[in-house]
């Protein structure tokens, strides 16, 4: 009888141990008590490949918190591929990173086409297709695509801050705008025409598009010159942003100028164009820009600055888009953090929709996300700035709701 | 034997007709369609859909390697006719809800259509002026398909509903899709075999080496030479149909002029005169770029330019093509 | 009026553009029967090249000069070892190589000198000319450009390598009974070809910015240039240049909307090919039966 009790205790305490080391982490594909595995999909090459480094950054960022002992004593294992911007492409690899790879998640995909063509096969495969690096509108619905969430303002916000702005300070305006003939470019001649409501058709004279394979857009600048427009709002990446700007001013023309915020960066934008053909540029942010004078003594962009010299990007530290990739890592490395050990894809959703008032180092002070369970868009705020020539003079609020 | 008389075989078995297979042949080919069909049993979905990529790329290099190998007509641009072929099928299944077997028919009439229409007036251009054509068309293509956007969705794209596999098979999507392009595989590598061992291959053999003699000879160059064109974007339509299906999503950035210059090096690469070449060119454009990522993640491409070069020096008539080439050649060293 | 004027002279500096690359694109055509679909790469790397030795603090020319020298010796080398193989081959083998060597100079750009925009600074000063019509550096790129051709033209007519090239391209096995080194004619046509491409390249940074793909659009406008103008000709290829990049902006403003810009351009260019299918002031082949 002692036997059997001991058996009995023997096989109960093998049977509590092993339930308290399954509960000691409860994981999907992907995850292990050793490791976390992202994945990724960036147009390294290509027309977009200016990009790029958003995943350079991400993939940086993440070797940064291994070498510091990983997330919760679990190290990050971030696998990023090259879609050159091309959905056939996309979906490939993203089917490759789920069935072959076995990623817990998929982290930072780019594009708008290239995400709009995976979101159905991971929301059908429940896959969690977090912080989406595009700025359409479209991303947040958790209704019909609830393992989908988006990041930064999307742009027809930002667009709308732009209307707001001109309704207000330019109620008689004639609005030319400029855009990139693709989704990045129509959301925001969309978004004005949102936010302008009523009076869009009689405000907006003149729009010109540009591909991104054409050499320059000196063209379409004298053609918006020609409608006599005194608002001109630029939807373009840097190189062309540059182009727009220079060209504006070398043939007279002194439109109000509103630039999108994918290219206000001090040095990848304004400098090529030149500084003094810059000053007046009215742009929206949320993020800081590191060529900015404003942020050189901050804390905060020393860090960052050491973290790129640290980690190889030493290249890329006038490029604004690294600290938005350092931006979206940080915000991937919390969400994972208040994981603790239940790293299922339910549980990641949930956190990434409880965020309240997070706040990033790179961002605008007055800045926070937040996430509930029917609003996956964490950031919706944006501040007004105007450039005097030397650096970004932030002007009025920030914008949109916090919550 | 020499030249002449091989010259001179070759011409008298050209002149009994189109070639009938021996039978160890037929054997060899069902045997290799076979193998094909069952290999799904073996590989992961992803693999499957992986296979089932190439399949579609090798049809749509077999249309070029019918214009530009057998009829001598460069093209920069059947990556516009693979589009053309994509979005018709997506339109017809997302606006009138045809189901997705039924596109391909109509896919192939309008690229076969539009082929004949390029094709006319590529009849006044050669070599490099050919290229620049066919180049604005692969250029174009993007341009129009954002412009006309209430029908194309514009840079949204058209996103497709999943195609379900017949429930009584029990396979899944992947499988049942595989198969499905396998089959579509098989016919068009018979009708291009039919069609370029027979009559109108041959005139556009001839055309394209000797085009003065030939249209001495009778034949009807500027016919014969449209046709290739409407032939060629065929089959590369058809193509473009069943990678929409495939993919289940359209949009312009799909389409881009790397696509058509990608189905060029896979044509060369495999053997631009050949039609097996086809599937080595479709294995070529589908692998090689992840290969490549896999040597050298901080410049694939790279690399895979590297892949490019290096296959032509080995095998500057591509793969197909050489070993071909080095058959015949040893045949007549050694026999 | 105004407006038409405007777009002309900013067709004019944009064409300026596509016409020094399609010198360079005629350049190998003329030596080598060839479509070198990388000139585009090879001129944005020998940018680069030259972006660095600015970088490194050496003075401006002296740059330029160094980096012209570096791409004459490399053009001569890449057709040594890399076009020398498929001369004898196929024609598509030769394209396909040229198209790998694209994707290798992209790539290797790329990945040395990441996708971050960069200045690049200019021999001309910035100012405006007859009333914001145009700029000086705009005028410069049209004046180098003009002076390149004045240069190639001289080459090819009165010098005896020009001579040579022209039989050793049209005739190679004549050629060679004449004495003149074929291989050695074609290895210079290369590197003459390549150093036009630097100077455009160079030329072209501080207006369209430096990024490895900086040539990727002006590729297809200087190919388009090149044959409109007739394949063979250098003055054909500038005058194609100029006509491509006046006809792109005056379609765009007048006659339809600039998302079909592109589209529309090229089909008026090949309009005219079919009027004239050698180009404006190419010369058609004659065919021996």
């Amino acid at each position: 009888m002692t036997r059997t009790f001991g058996m009995a205790t023997g096989a109960f305490a093998v049977a509590l141990v092993s339930t308290v080391a399954w509960a000691a982490g409860q994981y999907s594909p992907g995850a292990s008590d050793t490791e976390i595995k992202i994945g990724n999909t960036m147009p390294y090459s290509g027309p977009a490949s200016s990009y790029g480094i958003i995943g350079k950054t991400d993939a940086a960022y993440f070797s940064m918190i291994n070498d510091q002992g990983g997330i919760n004593g679990r190290k990050i294992n971030f696998i990023s591929r090259d879609d050159s911007y091309s959905p056939p492409k996309t979906v490939e690899q993203v089917r490759q990173l789920v069935e072959q790879d076995q990623v817990l998640l998929m982290f930072n995909t780019l594009g708008t086409p290239p995400n709009t063509a995976i979101q159905g096969y991971l929301n059908d495969n429940k896959v969690p297709q977090l912080f989406v690096a595009t700025g359409a509108n479209k991303w947040n619905d958790p209704k019909h695509f609830p393992w989908t969430m988006p990041w930064f303002p999307n742009y027809g916000i930002e667009a709308h801050i732009y209307a707001n702005y001109i309704l207000k300070n330019l109620p008689d305006a004639k609005i030319a705008v400029l855009y990139q003939n693709d989704d990045f470019g129509k959301d925001y001649l969309n978004g004005l025409r949102a936010g302008l409501g009523p009076k869009a058709d009689k405000m907006i004279v003149a729009t010109q598009s540009y591909e991104t394979t054409d050499p320059t857009v000196d063209s379409q600048i004298v053609a918006l010159q020609g409608s006599g427009a005194d608002v001109l709002m630029t939807a373009a990446i840097p190189k062309f942003a540059a182009q727009a700007i220079r060209k504006v001013y070398d043939i007279g023309w002194r439109p109000t100028h509103l630039l999108s915020s994918v290219s206000n960066s001090v040095g990848t934008a304004l400098k090529p164009a030149g500084l003094e053909k810059s000053v007046g540029i009215i742009s929206a942010t949320y993020y800081r820009d590191p060529t900015d004078p404003q942020w050189q003594d901050t804390p905060q962009l020393k860090e960052w600055l050491a973290f790129m010299n640290n980690h190889g990007l030493s290249g890329s530290v006038t490029d604004s888009q690294a600290v938005v990739g350092y931006s979206y890592a940080q915000t991937m490395v919390a969400v994972l953090k208040n994981c603790g050990d239940n790293l299922t894809r339910d549980n990641i959703m949930k956190q990434a929709a409880s965020l309240h008032n997070f706040t990033l180092p790179m961002l605008l002070p007055g800045i926070t996300l937040n996430t509930s369970a029917d609003d996956f868009q964490p950031m919706k705020q944006m501040q007004l700035e105007k450039f005097d020539g030397t650096t970004w003079k932030l002007f009025g609020t920030v914008m949109g709701s916090g919550s | 034997m020499t030249q002449e008389s091989t010259a001179t075989a070759r011409v008298s078995a050209a002149a009994a007709g189109p070639p009938s297979l021996v039978t160890w042949q037929w054997t060899a080919a069902a045997a290799l369609v076979a193998f094909a069909a069952a290999l799904p049993l073996g590989v992961s979905n992803y693999h499957v859909f992986e296979l089932t990529m190439v399949m579609i790329y090798a049809i749509a290099v077999l249309g070029l390697n019918i214009l530009t190998g057998y009829n001598g007509q460069i093209s920069l641009g059947h990556g516009g006719f693979f589009a053309a072929g994509a979005y018709t099928a997506a339109i017809l299944m997302h606006r009138y809800g045809v189901p997705y077997w039924a596109t391909l028919p109509p896919a192939a009439l309008i690229c076969f259509v539009l082929g004949l229409l390029f094709g006319l007036p590529a009849l006044r251009f050669e070599g490099p002026y050919l290229a620049l054509v066919t180049l604005a068309m692969a250029v174009a293509m993007p341009q129009m398909l954002k412009y006309f956007d209430t029908w194309t969705g514009g840079q949204q794209g058209i996103n497709l509903v999943k195609v379900q596999p017949p429930v009584a098979l029990g396979i899944g999507r992947d499988v049942w899709l595989y198969l499905f392009v396998l089959a579509v595989l098989v016919i068009a590598m018979r009708i291009a075999a039919n069609i370029l061992h027979g009559r109108t291959g041959r005139a556009f053999v001839a055309i394209r080496d000797h085009p003065i003699a030939a249209a001495a000879m009778g034949i009807h160059t500027a016919r014969y030479k449209t046709l290739a064109f409407g032939i060629s974007t065929l089959f590369t339509g058809v193509a473009g149909a069943l990678s929409a299906i495939v993919i289940g999503f359209v949009a312009p950035e799909s389409f881009g002029l790397f696509l058509s210059l990608s189905f060029l090096v896979g044509s060369a690469i495999g053997g631009i005169a050949t039609i097996p070449g086809a599937i080595v060119g479709g294995l070529f454009i589908e692998f090689v770029p992840n290969f490549a990522n896999d040597i050298s993640d901080a410049a694939p491409w790279a690399v895979y330019g590297l892949a490019m070069l290096l296959f032509m020096y080995a095998m500057p008539r591509g793969v197909v093509g050489s070993v071909g080439h080095w058959l015949t050649w040893s045949k007549q060293k050694f026999l | 009026m105004h407006q038409f004027l405007q777009q002309t002279f900013s067709g004019l500096g944009a064409g300026a553009i596509y016409a020094s690359l399609a010198l360079a694109l005629v350049m190998i055509y003329r030596a080598t029967d060839l479509v070198n679909f990388a000139q585009g790469e090879m001129a944005m790397f020998s940018t680069y090249i030259a972006w660095t030795l600015v970088n490194a603090g050496l003075p401006f020319w002296a740059a330029f000069f160094i980096t012209l020298f570096i791409s004459f010796a490399g053009g001569m080398a890449i057709e040594r070892i890399v076009i020398r193989p498929v001369e004898s081959a196929p024609v598509l083998s030769a394209v396909v190589v040229t198209l790998g060597l694209l994707l290798i100079f992209n790539a290797t750009a790329g990945w040395i000198y990441t996708y971050t925009l960069q200045e690049f600074p200019s021999p001309f000063p910035d100012r405006p000319l007859f009333g914001a019509l145009m700029t000086t550096r705009d005028l410069g790129v049209i004046a180098v450009t003009l002076a390149m051709l004045a240069l190639l033209f001289v080459f090819f007519r009165f010098t005896s390598t020009g001579l040579a090239m022209r039989a050793a391209a049209q005739n190679p096995e004549s050629a060679r009974l004449c004495g003149v080194r074929v291989g050695r004619m074609l290895a210079i046509g290369w590197g003459l070809a390549a150093a036009i491409g630097a100077i455009a390249g160079i030329m072209v940074a501080p207006v369209l910015f430096l990024d490895p793909n900086m040539m990727s659009g002006v590729l297809l406008y200087a190919f388009t240039g090149a044959l409109l103008g007739g394949i063979t000709s250098p003055v054909g290829a500038v005058v194609g240049g100029l006509i491509v990049g006046v006809t792109e902006n005056l379609v765009g403003t007048y006659l339809i909307p600039s998302q079909l810009k592109l589209t529309v351009a090229l089909g008026l260019i090949i309009l005219v090919l079919v009027f004239k299918p050698n180009g404006l002031f190419g010369t058609a082949i004659v065919r021996r039966v």
